[in-house]
């Protein structure tokens, strides 16, 4: 059932991907904006540049998440799916994957954006790619949860930041300190530590979320 | 489930209970005792700053396992309690924070300082206010309180990733930066006011929880009308 | 299908609140297995919400039902695998093409998603020619449509179906009621909620009449439109 449910968010990804372009054009846009706070000093636009691109990819997730559940309660199919019966945890983590997916094609869409904006490049692109992973795997679990229940609520727009950005600051502190320390250079190996507090968070809410949906889709 | 003037005693004794003990214990810690040799009179912060800590910490916790409850046993009750804890939590949780900013300046100088602690209270306030706000743009009773107590779950497991991250991250400028240390001298005014906060803490939640419940039974259906006039028709169907 | 038991519906006490209204007021009803109801009644006396509380779409507050055999409350999943539900909202997907909704239904039934094996289906419903286009061009008329064809790729022994008529035209209708006709040949439970009296009392076997959420009569479908009337609460039977 999860590789149904996996069928059916990656089709539903492909039909919407011209969303997805103008997601990374506002992301891209967002890096853009903040290198015009800075100013034109180019050594501090390479020391924010982590920060920055997880910034703009943390605004980018609101759009993207938001719209992974518009599908599934324009008509309600979220429902039909639950009624047929669909496990209500495949239905979370089928999305929650897709959703990782999108998450990572933007933040990896972004870093050339960065390099370029920022001048803030790296050898060590493997390093690069897994914290990207790591850290939107870390955004797309609370977020799918989210955007599910919110897509449900009033002001919905701004309930779901309102609600996962508090809850996703250590994903945000250990992704860009990585993402900073693999551009500006690592002397004490502390990419290692920010990688495990990373692992350990999208353990938790990996499984965590998993559990939880199942009461928050139900009526 | 109807609120009767009998039940509000308990919550309003407690809550003055509470005011007295505080209004002692602080009187004691912030004129009477001595003052600390090191930090001078801004120490005296601490007599209110620690109970503070102890009191939003509890609160939340209480938040949490009514969400607990209310999420796997059901009944209204919980989550009033749900969300009188949260809101209580959620002040004290902001006069920690004001606390902070009110001995760091005079001390380093800052309004605000990375402490671990006291940024982890910081993302906590926005955690919880952000619950709270949930709550008002949901209409559903059944909704509100299954989404808050799932909600209230999430966030308060990740309270200790955020202390520990935010911790690791500021460890590089080794600031260990909260009023805390305390010698024996000083420990009565901080029990005192310790348990001060703790009873008004306790009448405060008692009597929101009753606002909540009252809410709640205005947004229910009352009970059931009373059967139809006329009787319904045989239920089994015959061909 | 093997092992039936004796009714299909076993509901005794349904009561279910939309905040400060009560929809459903002590609903108790005994369907045998095989038979079409009608369900009727004006607008707002809780024909929909009967049947969603019916289908675990959403929960009774009080009361007890048993669905081909099963509780609501303790095997919902045990009882979502043999009744299906057609609702007022389509459960389409807008974005995907026809055939497309039918094959993601079918793989979560563990069904043949092939296009070979769905065509069929949509041929029956009138939709074959346009399988491939997004649903999202559809009209009212084709959503249901799809919307029927979609309940029926359950092959559920209990069918709920809420205004199957709405928005079709006259084939359509004539769908409807061949399509019934082939459940009620398969030995299927209908429930059918619809205003059209006239043909639902030909076409059931059996009708209920709700009113503010109340049972208000249930008995013989022939005799259906003279109690019906829409008027005040009709006498006993």
């Amino acid at each position: 059932m999860l590789l149904a449910a996996l069928r059916k968010d990656f089709l539903l990804q492909w039909r919407t991907r011209a969303q997805v372009l103008a997601i990374l054009i506002f992301g891209a846009t967002s890096l853009l904006l903040f290198s015009f706070a800075i100013g034109p000093n180019a050594l501090a636009l390479r020391q924010h540049a982590a920060g920055f691109l997880w910034l703009a990819l943390l605004l980018s997730s609101t759009l993207s998440l938001a719209e992974s559940f518009q599908a599934e309660m324009e008509q309600r199919a979220l429902e039909g799916l639950l009624l047929l019966p669909a496990s209500a945890r495949a239905l979370y983590y089928g999305k929650a994957l897709a959703n990782w997916g999108q998450l990572a094609f933007l933040g990896l869409a972004l870093v050339p954006v960065m390099i370029v904006l920022y001048d803030a490049g790296t050898t060590n692109i493997g390093a690069l790619v897994g914290i990207i992973l790591l850290g939107t795997a870390g955004l797309s679990a609370p977020g799918t949860l989210y955007a599910a229940m919110t897509s449900q609520a009033r002001a919905r727009q701004t309930l779901l930041p309102l609600l996962l950005f508090p809850l996703v600051v250590p994903v945000l502190l250990a992704s860009a300190k990585a993402t900073s320390l693999i551009i500006l250079g690592d002397p004490m190996g502390q990419v290692r530590s920010w990688s495990l507090l990373l692992v350990c968070f999208d353990l938790i809410y990996w499984s965590l979320c998993g559990l939880l949906f199942g009461r928050v889709v139900e009526d | 489930m109807s609120a009767d003037r009998q039940g509000a005693v308990v919550p309003y004794a407690l809550a003055a209970l509470g005011l007295a003990l505080l209004a002692w214990g602080s009187s004691w810690g912030l004129f009477a005792a001595p003052g600390e040799t090191y930090m001078g009179d801004v120490q005296r912060i601490m007599y209110v700053h620690v109970p503070t800590a102890w009191n939003a910490m509890l609160a939340l916790t209480f938040a949490f396992g009514c969400a607990l409850v209310s999420l796997f046993k059901g009944g209204w009750r919980w989550d009033a309690r749900l969300e009188a804890g949260m809101e209580v939590g959620v002040v004290l949780s902001t006069l920690l924070c004001m606390q902070g900013a009110i001995w760091a300046k005079p001390t380093w100088g800052v309004w605000w300082d990375w402490d671990p602690r006291l940024t982890t209270t910081a993302v906590l306030v926005f955690a919880f206010a952000g619950i709270l706000v949930l709550r008002r743009f949901v209409d559903d009773p059944v909704k509100r309180a299954v989404w808050s107590a799932v909600a209230t779950i999430i966030a308060y497991v990740d309270v200790p990733i955020v202390y520990f991250s935010v911790r690791w991250w500021n460890s590089l400028h080794q600031v260990q930066s909260s009023p805390e240390t305390v010698s024996k001298a000083f420990h009565w005014p901080l029990r005192i006011n310790a348990f001060g906060i703790l009873f008004l803490m306790s009448g405060l939640i008692g009597l929101r929880t009753r606002l909540a419940v009252l809410r709640l039974e205005s947004e229910l259906a009352p009970p059931l009308p009373p059967p139809a006039a006329v009787a319904p028709a045989s239920t089994r169907g015959d061909r | 299908m093997t092992d039936q038991p004796l009714l299909a519906v076993d509901a005794s006490g349904l009561c279910r609140r939309y905040g400060r209204r009560w929809a459903l007021v002590d609903v108790s009803l005994r369907v045998p297995t095989g038979t079409v109801v009608m369900v009727t009644g004006r607008n707002g006396s809780g024909k929909s919400t009967l049947l969603r509380v019916l289908s675990t779409a959403i929960r009774a507050d009080r009361g007890t039902a048993r669905l081909a055999g099963f509780d609501l409350r303790t095997a919902t999943q045990k009882v979502r695998e043999h009744v299906a539900l057609l609702s007022h909202s389509s459960y389409l997907y807008e974005a995907l093409s026809a055939l497309e909704n039918m094959q993601v239904e079918a793989r979560f039934l563990g069904r043949d998603s092939d296009r070979k094996a769905l065509l069929p289906l949509l041929e029956e419903v009138g939709l074959a020619h346009r399988a491939d286009d997004s649903v999202e061009t559809f009209s009212a008329g084709m959503r249901k449509r799809l919307s029927l064809a979609r309940t029926l790729l359950q092959e559920a022994s209990v069918v709920l179906l809420d205004e199957p008529y709405g928005q079709l035209d006259p084939p359509g209708f004539r769908l409807v009621d061949s399509l019934l006709d082939r459940l009620r040949r398969r030995g299927a439970t209908v429930l059918m909620a619809t205003h059209l009296l006239e043909r639902g009392s030909e076409l059931c076997d059996l009708g209920v009449v709700l009113e503010e959420g109340r049972l208000q009569w249930f008995g013989p479908a022939a005799q259906l439109p003279s109690h019906a009337s829409f008027g005040p609460a009709a006498e006993g039977n």
